[in-house]
């Protein structure tokens, strides 16, 4: 679309004095805007148009970076020409703080309309109240179709309040031109698009202020011309509206599931974030790692089921109103997988007859856009609330001392390869945003299509604005990365020695105290487990963790030494990054769940609609003797053993255990170990569970407390094998059916370990002795155990070879064991011993 | 918007009357505000208050920090299910003492 008319000469107009630039603009009818002058009655909302209340709420603008100043000189825009002086009194009687959210649109009219009605005392506030009166730049330029602008501010990127307007900035190094496309909130055709003048442009970057606008109803995007060349990187489509990739709220998918207008040429929409949250002094809580018992959830799945009970089902509010439920369970770090903005129905089926929609993009491991949250997640996604919601939740997850950590995926977008849709980056610098073969095709190593470029300078810094953002604006704990050993690739895919990005994230000043954790490897064969470039700051999911402990768990041989290594926060791997470097888990959202691990040899994904080919293969599971859902009570009772055991396992290691959601009832997902599409039974949780399933629950529970309550279970740095403080005893010592005498052999399926209690924490703690013993044989052993110090007794926090209700006890009330000089096991279990003094 | 205030017993109330959104928040920010009594009792009813907007609720949000840099007590009645909800997603409902209706926020205030 092309202006009316060129833009006034920009020079002619910022050497105008202040006061006579707006009668250059006044001249002329303004399409979009009523009459100004105009006597404000008390039903102001007559004949207003949006423009009038322009900037209105701007409580937000206190806040903003870029912004100078706080909200107008008093006087407002309404008011401005009104007859009420009664209000422009009050206004000026406040303290900054207090006129944040006074409306501004009148800011530009304060500075231009002094001769109107307003009191000239008005406009000349005293400085300590406002320094807009003494500030020369709060004017437009330029004008566009009844639009006023000025030239804008390159950084920051995305789109900004500022007094009287709203900042866009947007980057493409290969565009020709951009234009600025804005809408009213759901309207299908733009209410304007406003080609960016050349002299608006800084280096690549477009930047402009609009004046007037009501950030409340205001969607907006961008249009980028240049080559369409895929052979040279280029994909320009200047017929596209694209999305900002810095926009904090993106709308268009406002309720989770409700199906979109396909032909909607602009479905996913920036809007803007009122970043002015009442946070009440809340800040990251900053847990020590190692004290972390970490739950990895899906946001929807957590209480979308109809047994949770919530208010809102499936939203951020859903999972506030269950937080109660994850203290009780003594988790204090909540994962979530994804809650960027995401598309549910990329890859959705639906049925030609009946109509019904399928196949979602249920875990949402495709991100839209990295900034804001995902709409279909909050309960006032309508109200385009989300951003206050996800704050909300997040503060009340502090307040009960509970971090909160994202899973974040930058190794790639939702954009897939060359036949995937234009939503943003393809279109505003594809060349920039995206790895490229020689040829221009998509690499493809995250093994969706195609593979962000997170080590280009600019895509650098955009990962890094944003987990700036989610820490500073949202108090995000820690960062869980997807794929990302792909975030240590060059721009041609080979691996760095040296990552520029992963540096700059590890010494961050932003981020200094944010946990951040890798997925270390890639579906392009990356596999870095050990050997991620940490820079003394990253921890990782431990991957030979749950391929160890589920081997040595359905009874393989030849593993002893191996768990032996995983038990102690593997030093093998994490030498010199200490046992906080490994987040042990056994299972995952890919993958089985526990009860299924335990439940099913094989895969069961025919819903998936692959023929049963997706998925991981080398599960090392093992179904106890039935495959799948019995009646068996033998096979049950050794599936409940088994899980049991497992728990046994991650919550007596070192390093960080984590819990697949569900886990702790008994979840099944009936043998699927890749549920990425299902929005139903597969994934939700049922929270029934808890009753049937409540022996699994309560011994979950008390092994977290256990470990809470022990902090020899917890420490941060490698245990040594020795008595480094004379205690009689090493820090860790491994034991097998005789005391002090571990079957290191390669049939063995038997060891125990124990921990000195005066080594916690490198002798800084005092704890009880702990003795952990696994048999993961089929046969009963008597196991020796080691004689304790004077005084001291064995007591039995754990056995799950005895039946329920002795298989656990109330961590802290463990009775005495009879005979001390050993202990007898049952097949297939765990015993977790505690030494000290009798009461 | 209409804005009605009357006092009863020791408590302002203030009652709104239409939507409070990006148009209209301005103006109960400019005629609200300065009515909260200093170290007194204001019930703001919302009876027929169909709607509020992001920027209404942040209004309120306004009105209730004022009201306690001032030192005065204040309550909300007649919230709509629709406004209510929102409110207590987002946060915002924490802050309030929230009665059914007039009688109930007068008594609140007591």
């Amino acid at each position: 679309m092309r202006r009316k008319k060129p833009s006034d000469p920009p020079e002619v107009v910022e050497s105008s004095s202040v006061p006579a630039v707006p009668e250059l603009l006044e001249e002329k009818p303004k399409k979009p805007r009523a009459p100004r002058k105009k006597a404000v009655k008390l039903e102001v909302t007559d004949g207003l148009s949006p423009e009038e209340s322009a900037g209105v709420p701007t409580s937000g603008q206190m806040d903003d970076l870029s912004s100078v100043s706080s909200a107008g000189t008093g006087a407002t825009g309404l008011e401005t020409t009104s007859s009420a002086p009664v209000a422009l009194d009050t206004s000026l009687g406040l303290s900054p703080e207090e006129r944040a959210g006074v409306p501004t649109s009148g800011q530009m009219d304060d500075l231009s309309a002094v001769t109107l009605s307003t009191p000239p005392s008005t406009t000349n506030a005293p400085s300590s109240l406002s320094l807009e009166g003494s500030r020369i730049d709060f004017y437009p330029t330029h004008e566009h179709q009844g639009y006023r602008m000025r030239p804008g501010r390159a950084l920051p990127f995305g789109a900004t309040l500022v007094p009287s307007g709203i900042n866009f900035s947007v980057f493409s190094s290969h565009a020709t031109s951009c234009t600025l496309v804005l809408y009213d909130k759901g309207e299908r055709e733009p209410k304007v698009e406003i080609p960016f003048p050349e002299e608006f442009r800084v280096g690549n970057v477009y930047a402009m202020i609009v004046f007037d606008l009501d950030p409340e109803t205001l969607e907006y995007g961008y249009r980028m011309d240049g080559p369409f060349s895929p052979e040279s990187g280029h994909r320009f489509d200047a017929e596209k509206v694209l999305l900002d990739p810095y926009a904090k709220v993106v709308s268009g998918r406002d309720v989770w599931g409700l199906t979109p207008d396909w032909n909607d040429p602009y479905p996913h929409r920036a809007r803007i974030a009122f970043d002015d949250f009442d946070w009440e002094g809340d800040i990251p809580l900053n847990l020590p790692s190692e004290d972390w018992v970490v739950y990895e959830a899906h946001l929807r799945g957590f209480t979308r089921h109809p047994s949770s009970g919530v208010r809102f089902p499936g939203t951020f509010t859903g999972l506030r109103e269950k937080l109660p439920y994850l203290k009780e369970l003594g988790i204090n770090a909540l994962e979530l997988m994804p809650i960027f903005e995401f598309d549910e129905f990329e890859h959705s089926i639906t049925d030609p007859e009946t109509r019904k929609v399928d196949h979602l993009n249920y875990w949402g491991y495709s991100t839209v856009n990295f900034f804001a949250p995902k709409a279909g997640y909050a309960a006032t996604g309508k109200r385009g609330m989300q951003v206050d919601e996800l704050k909300a939740l997040v503060k009340a997850a502090h307040k009960q001392g509970l971090e909160v950590i994202l899973d974040v995926v930058f190794n790639h977008t939702a954009e897939g390869d060359q036949r995937g849709p234009t939503i943003s980056f393809r279109g505003l610098d594809n060349q920039t945003y995206y790895m490229l073969t020689p040829e221009g095709y998509y690499f493809n190593f995250s093994g969706t299509g195609n593979t962000l470029n997170c080590n280009h300078p600019v895509v650098r810094g955009m990962v890094l604005d944003c987990l700036r953002y989610w820490v500073s604006e949202y108090h995000i704990d820690g960062f869980r990365f997807d794929l990302a050993a792909i975030l240590g690739r060059a721009q041609d895919g080979t691996p760095l020695s040296n990552p520029p990005l992963l540096e700059s994230l590890a010494a961050d000043p932003i981020l200094a105290r944010t946990k951040l954790i890798a997925e270390a490897w890639d579906a392009g064969g990356l596999y870095q487990v050990g050997s991620f470039p940490s820079y003394g700051r990253w921890g990782e999911w431990n991957g030979k963790y749950r391929d160890t402990v589920r081997k040595f768990l359905k009874g393989e041989s030849g593993l002893v030494g191996d768990m032996a290594m995983r038990l102690q926060g593997s030093p093998d791997l994490y030498a010199a990054r200490g046992a906080t470097a490994s987040i042990n888990f056994i299972t995952a959202h890919d993958g089985f769940t526990l009860r299924d691990m335990v439940s099913y040899n094989d895969k069961h994904n025919e819903a998936n609609g692959e023929n049963n080919n997706d998925g991981a293969n080398d599960n090392e599971s093992w179904n106890c003797g039935v495959e799948g859902e019995t009646d068996d009570l033998g096979v049950l009772e050794l599936r409940n053993r088994q899980i049991k055991n497992a728990l046994s396992m991650l919550f007596t290691s070192q390093g960080i255990p984590m819990l697949l959601m569900g886990d702790e009832m008994g979840r099944t997902q009936f043998g699927n170990n890749n549920t990425y599409c299902h929005d139903g039974e597969y994934n939700w949780l049922d929270w029934t569970l808890l009753e049937s399933q409540s022996e699994t629950f309560n011994f979950c529970k008390n092994m977290v407390q256990f470990r809470h309550l022990h902090p020899t279970l917890r420490n941060r740095y490698h245990l040594s094998g020795r008595d480094y403080l004379g205690t009689g005893y090493p820090d860790i010592s491994f034991h097998g059916l005789s005391a002090w005498q571990p079957d290191w052999s390669r049939g063995s399926r038997t060891l125990a370990f124990m921990l000195c209690g005066k080594h916690a924490r490198g002798g800084a703690a005092l704890d009880d002795y702990l003795y952990v013993a696994l048999n993961m044989d089929w046969d009963s052993h008597a196991f020796g155990l080691p004689h304790l110090p004077e005084g001291m007794v064995w007591h039995v926090f754990a056995n799950t070879g005895a039946a329920a209700p002795f298989d656990i006890c109330t961590p802290g009330q463990e009775p005495a064991l009879e005979g001390q000089a050993e202990f007898w096991m049952g097949p297939r279990s765990v015993a977790v011993l505690v030494g000290k003094v009798p009461v | 918007m209409k804005i009605s205030s009357s006092t009863q017993n020791d408590v302002l109330l203030v009652t709104l009357e239409g939507d409070v959104d990006g148009k209209t928040a301005p103006q109960v920010q400019q005629e609200v505000l300065p009515l909260i009594p200093e170290g007194g009792k204001m019930l703001l009813d919302l009876k027929e208050v169909p709607y509020m907007s992001s920027a209404g609720l942040r209004t309120l949000l306004l009105i209730y920090r004022q009201a306690q840099g001032k030192g005065s007590k204040i309550a909300l009645s007649g919230l709509s299910e629709d406004i209510s909800d929102t409110m207590s997603a987002t946060g915002f409902l924490d802050y309030f003492v929230v009665t059914a209706d007039v009688a109930a926020g007068l008594e609140a205030l007591k």
